[in-house]
C-alpha cells in the first residue's frame, strides 16, 4: 500500500508540472492585462503539433528533441504576439469581457486550421532520447521523463519568480497586475508590456504543450481539456498568482491520482468507485476552495478601479421600439404561413436559445454577474422536464410548465454561493457548479440516463404539429423575455444596477444587494429552464451536451456578440449565431474556421457588439 | 447586354439543374465528422466511393443517387435538427449515419416519430437495437456486446483468473465491461475481477491508471480504450512494464484508425478486434481496396468499410422494395442479405441488427509499425445473445 501510495504521489508530481505550465502562463496573462483567454488551450494544442513535426523532422538526439521543443513554444510566442498586436489591442477598451468573444472566435480557427494542417489522425511523438525507459522506485518501474518533469516544474517556477522579481521587466509587470492605470500614469508603455506579457504566456502555453508530446499524442481535443484544467488551476490558485497556481496543479493533480490510486472501495456499505470521481474532482476542488477561500489560495482581492466603473444607463424603450418590438412580434407569429416548414423547426431553436442569452444577459449586463456555467440551469430545465415526464409521467404540459420551477431550485442552491463573490471567482464557481451538475447527470445511468441521456420526450399531440408548437414556444418564449425587461425596468433591476456601479453607496443607501443578487441569479435560473424545457420538448430528447461547457459558452457569445449592455442584444446574438451556423454547416467543409474568423471581424467591426452598435447610430439619428 | 445573356444563361442551368435534382433519389446522411474526424473522413470516403460505383452502373430504380450530408456537431439538438432540415427541407427518402451512441439514439428516436428509415452506420451501443429500438432503425456494425462476445471465447482459454479492467467512462466502456464480465464469467466462474479503472473520455491519467492496475497484480486486462487515450495508456504501460507477462484483450485496437498512431509502440501479442486491411485478400475486398486507393490514393480504414457498406445497406433495400416508400423498405430491411467487402451480412428481423463481423488477432511489430497476426474473421452472427433474450429486451412495436 505504502508503495503505492509513494508512486501514485510521483505521479501526481509529474502531471502537476504540465498543468502548472499551462497555467501559469494563463495566470500572467489575466494578471496584467485582464483578459480571460480561451485560446490558451488552443496555443497548448498548436505546441503539441509544432513540436511533433520539428522533432520529427530534426536530427534523433536530444538536441533535436529539446531543441524541437523549445522551438515550437517560441513559435506559438510569436503567434501570441501577432494575435495581441493585430486583434486584441484593438479592443482593449471594449466593454469588460469582450475580448471572450474574440479568443472563443481564435479558438474555433485554430481547431480547424490545425484539423486542415496536421489531418485527423493522433499523432504520438517518439520518446524523448536519453529518457526512454525507467528507473526503479520502491520496486516499481517509473518513467524518467516525468521524473524530468517532475523537475522541469519547480525549474520554470524558479525561472519566472526570478523574471518577475529580479528584472525590471517584472517589476513592471507585477506593478501592472496590482494597478495598471498607475503604471501608465508613470509612462510605461503599456502596449508594449501587454505584448511582452502576452508573448510569455503562450511561450509557456507552447511549450506545456511541446513536452507532453512523449506523454500524449497530439490531438484535436487538447484545446478543450487543457483550457479547462488550466481555468480551474488559476483560479484555485489565485488570479496573477504564479505561485498559487503552482500549488493549484499540485492539489489536483495529487488528488486526482489518488482518487485513481483508492479505486474502488466500500464506504458506509456501498461501493464507491473513486476512479470515476476523476471525471469532475478539479471542480469539486474549486468550488470547495471558492466557498472557503474567495479569491483562490493565495490570490487577494483585486484593486478597486480607480476609475469609476459605471456602465452606460439603459433607458426603458421609448415608444418607437416598443411599437418596433410588436411588429417584429406579429411578423414572427405569421411565420407558420410561410412555406418551409423547416424554418419554424430552426425559429423553435433560435427562440430558444434567445430565452437562454436574455436571461443569461440579465444576469451579466443589470446585474454584473458573469456566469460561466449558465448551461446548468438549460440541463436542469430540460432535464427537469424530461423526468417530471418520463420518470414521473406528468402530463407533458404539467412538466414543461414545472421545470423552470426545478431549474429555479437549482439556481437558489447554487447562487447562494455564488453572490458571496464577484467577477471572475464568480464566474468560475458558476462554472463548476455547471461541471458538478453536468457529471451527476452523465454519471447517473438509472435516472438521467447516463451519458446516452433520455429520449421518447415529445410534445402533447394537440402539440406536436409544428405551427402549434411553434406558437406555443413564441408565446412562452415572450412571456419570459417581456419578464426579464420588465424585471430590468423595476426598481428591482435599478437596485441591481446601482449595486453593479457601486456596491458601497448602495449598501449605505439601504440596499440588501446580496439577497437581490441572490433572487436575479435564481430567476434568471429559471427562465434558462424554461428554454430548455421547451429545446427539449422540441428535439424528442436530452443528453448531457445540453449542460455541457460547450453549451454555456455558446450562451456567453450569443450576449457577447448582441451586446452586454443592451436590452435586446442576448435575443439578436442568439438569432445571429444559430443562423450563422446553420448556414455554414451546410455550404462549408471548414465551416468552424470561417465561424470563427466572422465573429473575430465582428468583434473588431462592433466592439460594443451588434445591437450597442446599432442602438448608438440609431440614437445618433434620432437626435439630429 | 451580354451580362444579362450570361444571367440568362446561368438561370436556365439552374433551373435545369433543379429539374435534373427532382429525378434523383435524395439520401439523408449526418454524422459528427468534426468532432471525430480520425474516423469520419475515411468513413466519408468509404461511402463516396460506394455511391460513385451505384451511380455508374445505373443508380436505383432508374434513378441516379444523391447523398445530402451534413455535420451534426457532435450534440444530439443539432443533430435532431440537421435530421428535421434533411427529411423537410431536403426532402431526402430516408436518413442514415451517426457515430457516438447518444446522437444515434436521438436520431434513432426521431425517425420512429417521424416514421422514416434510419440506418445508424457507427454507433455501438446495444441499446438502440434492443432495449430501445425501434420498428425504424436498423444498425450496421456490429455492436459493443457482440464485439465483446468475439473476445471472450479466448479470454475464457487463458489460465488467467484475476482480471483488471479499464474503459473510457461512457456508455461504450460501460457495456463492453458489463458485457465482459457477464459472460466471462458464465464461461469460467473461477474468474475475479480485481480492479476496475473508469478514466474520462479522452482524458486518462495514464501513468496513475497503470500504476493502479499493477497493484492489483492481476493476470489479465481487459481494456476498451481507444484515440488518445489508448496512446497513453499503451505507452506509460509498456514503459513501467504492466503488461509484461500478462494477457491484454482490447477492443477496437486493431482498427487502423487507433492501431496506426502507435506505430513502434504497439504492444505485441494484445488480442484485440480490428481490421488488417492489408492481409484480407478475398475478391470482395481487394476489389474495394483497389478501388478505394485508385480513388483517394489512401489506404481504406474501418470507417472506410463502414461508410462503403452503408450505401451498399440501403441500395440493397431499395432494390429489393422497388420503392423508397418508407414502409416497404423497413419491411424490405428485415432480414435483408447483402455482401459487403468483408462477407455476407443480414439485417435480422429479430432485432435490426445487422450480423456483419470484425477481424479478431494478435497484434505485432512488423518494420515499426502495428499489424494484426495470426486473425481470423468473426462472423456476427455467431456473438449474438438467444434469441429469446433480445426479445425480452426489445419494446413491442
Amino acid at each position: 500500500m505504502l508503495t503505492n501510495f509513494i508512486i501514485q504521489f510521483l505521479n501526481g508530481l509529474s502531471s502537476a508540472s504540465a498543468l502548472f505550465l499551462v497555467s501559469a502562463g494563463l495566470s500572467i496573462i489575466f494578471g496584467v492585462s485582464r483578459i480571460v483567454n480561451f485560446a490558451h488551450g488552443s496555443f497548448f494544442m498548436l505546441g503539441s503539433y509544432l513540436a511533433y513535426t520539428l522533432v520529427e523532422a530534426l536530427p534523433r538526439g536530444p538536441l533535436g528533441f529539446w531543441g524541437g521543443v523549445l522551438v515550437a513554444g517560441i513559435a506559438v510566442a510569436l503567434l501570441g504576439v501577432v494575435v495581441e498586436v493585430l486583434l486584441l489591442r484593438r479592443i482593449y477598451r471594449a466593454p469588460e469581457l469582450f475580448q471572450l468573444l474574440a479568443t472563443f472566435g481564435l479558438v474555433l480557427l485554430i481547431k480547424d486550421f490545425t484539423l486542415w494542417a496536421w489531418g485527423p489522425e493522433d499523432l504520438l511523438g517518439p520518446r524523448a532520447p536519453g529518457l526512454k525507459g525507467a528507473v526503479t522506485i520502491a520496486g516499481r518501474a517509473f518513467p524518467e521523463y516525468d521524473l524530468a518533469l517532475i523537475a522541469i516544474g519547480p525549474a520554470v517556477l524558479a525561472l519566472l519568480w526570478l523574471l518577475l522579481n529580479k528584472t525590471r521587466w517584472g517589476t513592471l509587470v507585477r506593478a501592472a497586475t496590482q494597478d495598471r492605470e498607475m503604471v501608465g500614469a508613470l509612462g510605461v508603455n503599456q502596449a508594449r508590456l501587454f505584448t511582452g506579457v502576452f508573448a510569455l504566456g503562450s511561450f509557456l502555453a507552447g511549450l506545456g504543450g511541446a513536452i507532453q508530446i512523449p506523454r500524449e499524442p497530439a490531438n484535436l481535443f487538447l484545446d478543450i481539456t487543457v483550457i479547462s484544467d488550466a481555468f480551474v488551476v488559476v483560479v484555485v490558485g489565485g488570479l496573477g498568482s504564479i505561485p498559487g497556481a503552482f500549488l493549484a496543479a499540485l492539489l489536483i493533480s495529487l488528488l486526482k491520482a489518488l482518487c485513481i490510486g483508492i479505486g474502488d472501495q466500500v464506504v458506509f456499505g456501498a461501493s464507491v468507485a473513486f476512479s470515476k470521481l476523476t471525471l469532475v474532482v478539479e471542480f469539486l476542488v474549486m468550488a470547495v476552495v471558492l466557498v472557503i477561500r474567495p479569491y483562490g489560495l493565495l490570490g487577494t482581492a483585486q484593486a478597486t478601479a480607480r476609475a469609476p466603473s459605471a456602465e452606460p444607463v439603459l433607458d426603458p424603450p421609448g415608444r418607437r421600439l416598443a411599437y418596433a418590438g410588436f411588429v417584429a412580434l406579429a411578423l414572427l407569429a405569421l411565420a407558420p404561413v410561410v412555406s418551409d416548414p423547416y424554418i419554424l423547426v430552426l425559429l423553435v431553436e433560435i427562440l430558444c436559445f434567445a430565452l437562454f442569452a436574455v436571461a443569461l444577459h440579465a444576469l451579466m449586463g443589470p446585474a454584473g454577474m458573469v456566469s460561466f456555467g449558465h448551461a446548468a440551469y438549460f440541463g436542469l430545465g430540460a432535464y427537469g422536464a424530461a423526468l417530471l415526464f418520463k420518470r414521473a409521467g406528468l402530463p407533458m404540459e404539467a412538466a414543461l410548465l414545472l421545470a423552470p420551477l426545478v431549474a429555479g431550485a437549482g439556481g437558489l442552491l447554487f447562487g447562494w454561493f455564488v453572490v458571496r463573490l464577484s467577477g471572475v471567482y464568480l464566474a468560475m464557481l458558476t462554472l463548476a457548479f455547471a461541471q458538478i451538475a453536468w457529471s451527476i447527470v452523465f454519471q447517473w445511468d438509472g435516472f438521467t440516463g447516463g451519458s446516452n441521456g433520455m429520449i421518447g420526450i415529445w410534445p402533447a399531440a394537440w402539440l406536436a404539429p409544428k405551427p402549434v408548437y411553434y406558437l406555443a414556444t413564441l408565446l412562452l418564449v415572450g412571456v419570459g423575455v417581456w419578464l426579464v425587461w420588465r424585471a430590468i425596468f423595476s426598481p428591482f433591476g435599478y437596485a441591481l444596477r446601482a449595486g453593479r456601479d457601486s456596491p458601497l453607496r448602495a449598501d449605505a443607501i439601504g440596499i440588501d444587494l446580496r439577497r437581490l443578487q441572490w433572487l436575479a441569479f435564481a430567476g434568471s435560473g429559471a427562465l434558462a429552464g424554461l428554454a430548455g424545457a421547451l429545446y427539449v420538448f422540441s428535439k424528442g430528447g436530452v443528453s448531457p451536451d445540453a449542460m455541457s461547457i460547450p453549451r454555456s459558452v455558446d450562451g456567453l457569445m450569443m450576449v457577447l456578440l448582441g451586446g452586454v449592455q443592451t436590452v435586446t442584444g442576448g435575443a439578436v446574438g442568439a438569432a445571429v449565431l444559430t443562423l450563422l451556423q446553420d448556414e455554414l454547416v451546410r455550404r462549408v467543409a471548414f465551416w468552424r474556421a470561417v465561424m470563427g474568423a466572422i465573429i473575430i471581424l465582428l468583434v473588431v467591426a462592433f466592439p460594443e457588439g451588434l445591437v450597442g452598435f446599432l442602438g448608438r447610430r440609431f440614437a445618433r439619428t434620432e437626435r439630429t | 447586354m451580354k451580362k444579362t445573356l450570361l444571367l440568362l444563361a446561368a438561370t436556365a442551368a439552374l433551373a435545369a439543374g433543379g429539374a435534373a435534382a427532382q429525378d434523383k433519389i435524395r439520401v439523408g446522411e449526418l454524422n459528427s465528422y468534426k468532432n471525430f474526424p480520425a474516423f469520419l473522413e475515411p468513413y466519408r470516403k468509404g461511402w463516396q466511393l460506394a455511391l460513385d460505383e451505384l451511380n455508374a452502373a445505373g443508380g436505383l430504380l432508374g434513378k441516379q443517387v444523391e447523398i445530402v450530408s451534413r455535420d451534426d456537431n457532435g450534440t444530439t439538438g443539432d443533430a435532431v435538427r440537421v435530421a428535421e432540415e434533411l427529411v423537410t427541407r431536403e426532402k431526402v427518402a430516408f436518413l442514415v449515419g451517426t457515430f457516438p451512441s447518444n446522437i444515434g439514439l436521438a436520431v434513432a428516436d426521431f425517425a420512429k416519430q417521424k416514421k422514416v428509415l434510419f440506418i445508424a452506420a457507427e454507433p455501438l451501443t446495444d441499446k438502440i437495437v434492443w432495449d430501445q429500438g425501434n420498428r425504424y432503425t436498423f444498425r450496421l456494425r456490429p455492436s459493443t456486446y457482440m464485439q465483446t462476445a468475439m473476445l471472450v471465447p479466448d479470454a475464457a482459454k487463458m489460465p488467467a483468473k484475476r482480471w483488471a479492467i479499464v474503459y473510457p467512462n461512457y456508455e461504450y466502456g460501460q457495456s463492453a465491461t458489463a458485457a465482459f464480465k457477464k459472460l466471462l464469467k458464465a464461461q469460467r466462474p473461477d474468474v475475479e475481477f480485481v480492479a476496475e479503472q473508469a478514466p474520462p473520455l479522452g482524458r486518462i491519467e495514464a501513468g496513475a491508471v497503470v500504476e493502479a492496475l499493477e497493484q492489483a497484480k492481476p493476470d489479465a486486462i481487459f481494456s476498451s480504450l481507444f484515440g488518445p487515450d489508448l496512446q497513453k495508456f499503451v505507452r506509460e504501460g509498456n514503459t513501467r512494464g504492466l503488461f509484461k507477462n500478462r494477457g491484454v484483450l482490447n477492443l477496437l485496437a486493431g482498427e487502423p484508425e487507433y492501431l496506426d498512431p502507435l506505430k513502434d509502440e504497439t504492444p505485441a501479442g494484445w488480442l484485440v478486434t480490428g481490421y488488417p486491411w492489408e492481409q484480407i485478400n478475398t475478391p470482395e475486398h481487394s476489389a474495394f481496396r483497389d478501388a478505394y486507393q485508385k480513388k483517394w490514393n489512401d489506404y481504406p480504414r474501418l470507417g472506410s468499410i463502414v461508410g462503403y457498406a452503408t450505401v451498399q445497406s440501403f441500395a440493397a433495400a431499395v432494390k429489393k422494395a422497388g420503392t423508397i416508400d418508407n414502409e416497404k423498405l423497413v419491411a424490405a430491411m428485415k432480414g435483408l442479405e447483402l455482401a459487403t467487402p468483408i462477407g455476407k451480412i443480414t439485417y435480422r428481423a429479430l432485432d435490426h441488427q445487422s450480423t456483419m463481423g470484425a477481424y479478431v488477432g494478435k497484434l505485432a511489430l512488423k518494420d515499426g509499425k502495428g499489424v494484426m497476426v495470426d486473425w481470423s474473421f468473426a462472423d456476427g452472427a455467431k456473438f449474438l445473445p438467444p434469441d429469446a433474450e433480445v426479445m425480452a429486451l426489445r419494446p413491442k412495436e
